[in-house]
């Protein structure tokens, strides 16, 4: 019995090892924002989405690509959902090269978004996994379960965190921002109050715009999230359940070795 | 096929006759699943068929990734988020896929741990322990270039630091570390090569697993009293054991479910959980991450190959003794590979008559100790090469070492074992007593 105790210990131990190592950010911790695709059950909200696409378009689009992004995929049922035409509308948008053409065409629904325009503006299409905030209880990263990685928080955070202070170093102006690793960014603040007119009047502040766009980055680098977290519950129910019958059949068959009369 | 006295397949039929003349498969299955086994087993022998279905899992899952998988520099990252977006249920198959190579890590880590423990590596049994040492460096060694494949930033510089480490052996070093390569550096030939490797790999570990199976179903399993089988008569080894199918085969399979709960539940919710960020950053060998760490499973020895510095008096003497050749780089080396080897000839340093930890008393606070040691340099591997990281990295790589090349020779010699129970029935009718009282448990003492 001392083994087994050991081996579940163990067996815990092993897998809350790894987010230890995990952290090593250094930028100012971040807080946990209520996003609506937290914890298990967790889902998008579609008219954040579309804002959150909104904004990239208009702002952070200028400088940043979203290269593994197929633009169909904006029209997928848990993803911002946009119908067929305004897919194919929005397609258009952007120019791509086409190699049998041998020139720039208007995109399609089936092309990717572009990359980024400029050289040392990272692609957005993964962000949101790429950065991990949270790493707690104690550096054991079980809070992603309820929360997330964080990656979406430290976007917002981000986005919103600037002091206004910049700097110039060997020809580049870097910004203030507490949360970025160094505490120094090349990127200048691109949001600021009303930058962007949503349609529905929804609002337009700062800190509600950086959760938008955040949302929406969490969607380019996760888009089957919903369908994800619906298998694992599937998976979860159906071998509870296996666990269960298996349980009784293993029980039963022991019994008449076990406490034989 | 086992030492075990036991009932072997008779062919009724004539059909099964005629098979059975020209091809005896049939009596091959009957008897691997008909094993008699001892009774007594607990849940740490459920490891096994656990690992299997690992095994099953994910070249299944592999499989079908390499359908859709690109081993080339400038598509490799992209087509994982092809699988991830396109490719039908490829998000669930790829995280199934990484998520189940830290499941197959825990199961054999908890496998050999519970060989440690019960003795299982000692005579007869050492041929068995090394053909799993085999597996588990396969293993290593195909979840490393797993790890490569995606492409990202934490596979890139992954790569670069562990071929780095053959690079530091004396004179071969050079070539091994190229040949691994394909070439002077981390590139597209390593990247094909891996790809190649990781497919084959587990093949060949699925060909150790059959001999790892049949070593044991020669000498039996061993059980938790570390007391053998009763073999002179098949009605004397029925009192010990019970064939595998049923009582083993529903047993294991309900411990599996409970594990796959917990399984989907990471692959669910949480399925980059045992994964680095950074590996969400494509490839870019111009830019370093601020921390390269291996995957969870490697961090214990990582730990110890980061332990010897050039500070260590150890690798000091070594370096003096032997002229430079053996300098802090190559010893760390050494010191990785061989808290492995000390772990696969442990058969030959383990100096006790008595198998089973359960019966030696100071034995069982050494081996706590390396539990908690094998924890504490996860941890360190974690860490930052700073300190005070790296002198309780120095401390717990000599207790790796110290337990097994000196405590345990030391141990059998010192220690008073307590009484073994005289049979695996003693042991199991102790647990559950029979009501009509016709058997004795009888214990006898060990001296």
């Amino acid at each position: 019995m001392n083994m087994i105790k050991a081996t579940l210990l163990s067996a815990v131990l092993a897998l809350t090892a790894p987010a230890a190592f995990a952290a090593g950010g250094g930028g100012k911790k971040i807080d946990d924002i209520d996003f609506s695709f937290d914890g298990p059950f967790g889902s998008y909200d579609v008219n954040q989405l579309q804002r959150g696409l909104q904004i990239y378009t208009e702002v952070c689009s200028a400088c940043h690509g979203l290269k593994q992004v197929p633009i169909r995929t904006l029209g997928d049922a848990g993803g911002p959902s946009l119908p067929e035409d305004q897919v194919i509308q929005y397609a258009k948008n952007f120019e791509v090269f086409d190699a049998e053409l041998d020139d720039f065409r208007p995109a399609l629904p089936v092309d990717h978004f572009p990359k980024s325009s400029i050289s040392n503006a990272p692609d957005l299409s993964l962000m949101a996994k790429a950065r991990a905030a949270f790493h707690g209880p104690y550096g054991l990263g079980i809070n992603q379960l309820m929360k997330g990685t964080g990656g979406a928080e430290y976007i917002a955070t981000l986005l919103h965190g600037y002091t206004g202070e910049e700097k110039t170093q060997a020809g580049t102006t870097l910004y203030e921002n507490p949360y970025f690793p160094g505490g120094w960014i090349a990127m200048a603040p691109p949001l600021y109050d009303e930058a962007v007119e949503f349609q529905d009047g929804s609002e337009n502040n700062i800190e509600a715009m950086s959760e938008d766009v955040a949302a929406f980055l969490m969607w380019t680098a996760e888009p089957k999230m919903g369908a994800r977290k619906q298998a694992g519950f599937a998976g979860v129910l159906f071998l509870t359940l296996l666990s269960v019958l298996l349980y009784l059949t293993n029980k039963r068959i022991w019994a008449p070795v076990k406490y034989k009369d | 096929m086992s030492g075990i006295p036991h009932d072997h397949y008779e062919p009724k039929t004539k059909g099964e006759k005629w098979i059975h003349t020209r091809l005896p498969i049939v009596g091959l299955m009957y008897d691997t699943l008909m094993i008699p086994t001892p009774k007594n087993l607990n849940w740490m022998w459920i490891w096994g068929i656990v690992l299997t279905f690992c095994l099953a899992l994910q070249i299944v899952t592999g499989v079908v990734l390499a359908m859709h998988y690109t081993p080339h520099v400038d598509l490799a990252f992209a087509s994982v988020e092809h699988i991830m977006r396109n490719v039908n249920g490829g998000y669930m198959i790829r995280y199934m896929h990484a998520n189940g190579a830290s499941l197959f890590f825990i199961a054999v880590y908890a496998h050999i741990f519970r060989g440690l423990y019960y003795g299982s590596y000692k005579a007869p049994r050492e041929i068995t322990w090394i053909i799993g040492m085999l597996i588990y460096l396969l293993m290593m060694a195909t979840g490393f270039m797993g790890y490569v494949l995606p492409w990202g930033q934490m596979s890139f510089w992954g790569a670069t630091v562990i071929t780095g480490l053959f690079g530091a052996i004396p004179l071969v070093g050079e070539p091994i570390q190229t040949l691994l390569l394909g070439g002077p550096a981390v590139d597209n030939a390593t990247l094909n090569r891996f790809f190649s490797l990781h497919y084959l790999l587990p093949f060949v570990i699925a060909g150790l697993v059959i001999l790892h199976i049949w070593a044991f179903h020669t000498t039996g399993n061993n059980n938790p009293t570390g007391v053998e089988v009763r073999r002179t008569s098949k009605e004397e080894a029925e009192k010990d054991t019970l064939p595998f199918w049923p009582y083993f085969v529903i047993k294991d399979l309900f411990a599996l479910a409970v594990i796959l709960v917990v399984f989907f539940a990471v692959v669910g919710f949480m399925p980059n959980y045992l994964g680095h960020p950074d590996n969400y950053i494509e490839a870019n060998p111009l830019s370093t991450p601020a921390n390269i760490v291996p995957e969870w499973y490697f961090l214990p020895f990582y730990a110890i190959l980061r332990a010897f510095t050039a500070e260590v008096w150890v690798v000091q003497i070594a370096s003096f003794v032997t002229g430079g050749i053996v300098d802090a780089k190559f010893f760390g080396v050494l010191a990785m590979f061989g808290a492995i080897a000390v772990m696969a000839v442990v058969p030959w340093l383990d100096t006790s008559r008595v198998r089973s930890g359960r019966y030696r008393p100071m034995f069982k606070w050494w081996f706590g100790l390396l539990v908690v040691d094998f924890f504490a340099l996860m941890w360190l591997g974690a860490m930052p090469a700073e300190e005070p990281y790296a002198s309780f990295s120095l401390i717990a790589s000599a207790y790796w070492f110290g337990y097994f090349l000196v405590i345990l020779p030391l141990l059998g010699v010192i220690e008073k074992p307590l009484a073994q129970p005289e049979t695996i029935e003693a042991d199991f009718d102790a647990h559950y007593a029979p009501k009509a009282g016709n058997t004795t448990t009888s214990v006898k003492s060990a001296e």
